[in-house]
């Protein structure tokens, strides 16, 4: 069997992020500014991506726009081929920015919002204000003609106003609107009491979400995924690892998956010591659970081995305590019944308060 | 509410739909947000025609040539299929 290319590469620009959300996706160790990677080094690794068959770059974060060179990263990976995109906070995108991302070539924005409430949506994103300097950044984008995804993260503390939320997509005049339930990895697993929704206010948000897009078909796309603890068969983590998808991290360490690094026992390689190509083919951190030769039981034999590839292994590990067992999420794993009974006890309490993610320093030099 | 299309139709990608080929696994490839979808031959030889100027029945009339077969054939083919990606938001009137 001829080993897959990657499809896409996740480029975490900086872990600096005005924003504080309780479940942000960053590992909880968050890298300073004075060890993020330079722009030629970004720039080196994209053309490397590009010859290694990557499509799509996602420019993320933190907030990629605190990085004063963000332009002319978009610039470059549009100029070798690559679809842009960009995932943003929208904090620090002012008109002349957005104008020169637009000259860039960016093709597509994913602008964050919390809630469509304005006191909740900042409350949980720990920034006041910030609700309303996003309305003004998607306007921009919008006047500019660049494609436009709105993606809120939802949990108990604002799925009662999903259908606000979809209107809120729908005026902004979003193309497509992503309904994105918390992933309980690093930040979000320490509040997932605050944040796991119950039963009835996830089979609600389903009814909602089916019925708008009736409504909506072929004005704005909607996807929705149902949250890991409440499905049946986990989800084929990055479709599966080392397949489709790269991650590389401020500091230039290349990751199978952006968790990854929670993981124990696994070395990652840094751009610039070694080919991409190389890395994507034969490093131990790409190669450790690619393809199903790692399982054991229950997914060494499953049918679904190649349909799920066995979960999440970040997953797998913060809540078994090894990596190597099925994602607990799945009904065949043996820990299912108590992580679901653990969810559900939590889900039903009343939410304990936000654990807000950590500051970054947004400018401070080595001593 | 999403667009018919028709034979007089001057379908388009827009501005976040690209249509490249890909030189490294050697086929065309359509890049969506999120998502890239592999079209096969003839949907390839359709969406590289979707200029925005050669309406529908152009379209139909250029593959009925290029496969030498009638362009009554495969009119309604081209419709379905443009139908498909219209009501997805990936090609415009």
């Amino acid at each position: 069997m001829t080993l897959a290319r990657p499809m896409a590469l996740l480029a975490e620009l900086t872990h600096r992020c005005p924003l504080r959300c309780p479940y942000c996706s960053n590992p909880m160790n968050l890298t300073r500014k004075h060890d993020e990677l330079p722009g030629v080094a970004w720039r080196r690794l994209l053309d490397e991506a590009v010859d290694l068959g990557v499509l799509h770059v996602h420019f993320s974060g933190g907030e990629p726009a605190a990085r004063a060179d963000l332009e002319e990263l978009v610039a470059h990976a549009a100029d070798i081929g690559l679809y842009t995109n960009l995932i943003t906070s929208g904090i620090g995108l002012g008109e002349s920015r957005v104008a020169r991302l637009g000259s860039a070539g960016l093709d597509h924005v994913q602008l964050s919002f919390q809630d469509a409430e304005l006191r909740n949506a900042d409350r949980i994103a720990g920034l006041e204000g910030c609700f309303v300097r996003k309305l003004r950044v998607a306007e921009r984008f919008r006047q500019l003609g660049v494609a436009l995804t709105v993606n809120v993260v939802v949990h108990r503390q604002n799925l009662a106003h999903l259908e606000d939320i979809i209107e809120l997509a729908l005026n902004l005049g979003a193309d497509r609107l992503e309904v994105a339930h918390a992933q309980y990895h690093g930040w979000a697993l320490e509040n997932r009491a605050a944040l796991m929704p119950n039963a009835d206010q996830l089979a609600s948000a389903v009814d909602i979400v089916a019925m708008a897009r009736v409504r909506l078909k072929g004005k704005m796309e909607i996807d929705h995924v149902v949250p890991d603890y409440h499905a049946e068969r986990p989800k084929p983590c990055m479709g599966g690892w080392g397949r489709r998808f790269i991650a590389v991290t401020p500091a230039g360490k290349v990751l199978p998956c952006h968790a990854a690094e929670s993981l124990p026992g696994l070395q990652f390689e840094t751009i610039g010591h070694r080919p991409l190509a190389d890395i994507w083919r034969n490093s131990d951190a790409f190669q450790r659970f690619r393809g199903t030769a790692w399982m054991r039981t229950p997914c060494r034999g499953c049918a679904n081995r190649k349909v799920d590839w066995g979960g999440c292994r970040c997953q797998a590990f913060a809540l078994t305590g090894n990596a190597n067992n099925a994602d607990p999420v799945c009904s065949l794993s043996p820990y299912n019944a108590e992580i679901r009974a653990r969810a559900d006890c939590e889900s039903k309490a009343p939410p304990p308060a936000f654990r807000y993610r950590r500051e970054v320093f947004m400018a401070r030099k080595p001593d | 509410m999403t667009w018919r299309v028709a034979e007089t139709s001057r379908p388009r990608l827009p501005h976040h739909v690209k249509l490249r080929f890909d030189s490294v696994r050697e086929r065309w490839v359509l890049l969506v947000p999120e998502r890239v979808l592999l079209p096969n031959g003839s949907a390839a030889d359709i969406l590289r025609r979707c200029d925005g100027e050669t309406s529908v029945a152009a379209i139909a009339d250029q593959l009925a040539g290029a496969y030498s077969v009638p362009s009554s054939d495969i009119r309604s083919e081209v419709k379905e299929l443009l139908q498909g990606l219209a009501d997805k938001g990936f090609i415009e009137p």
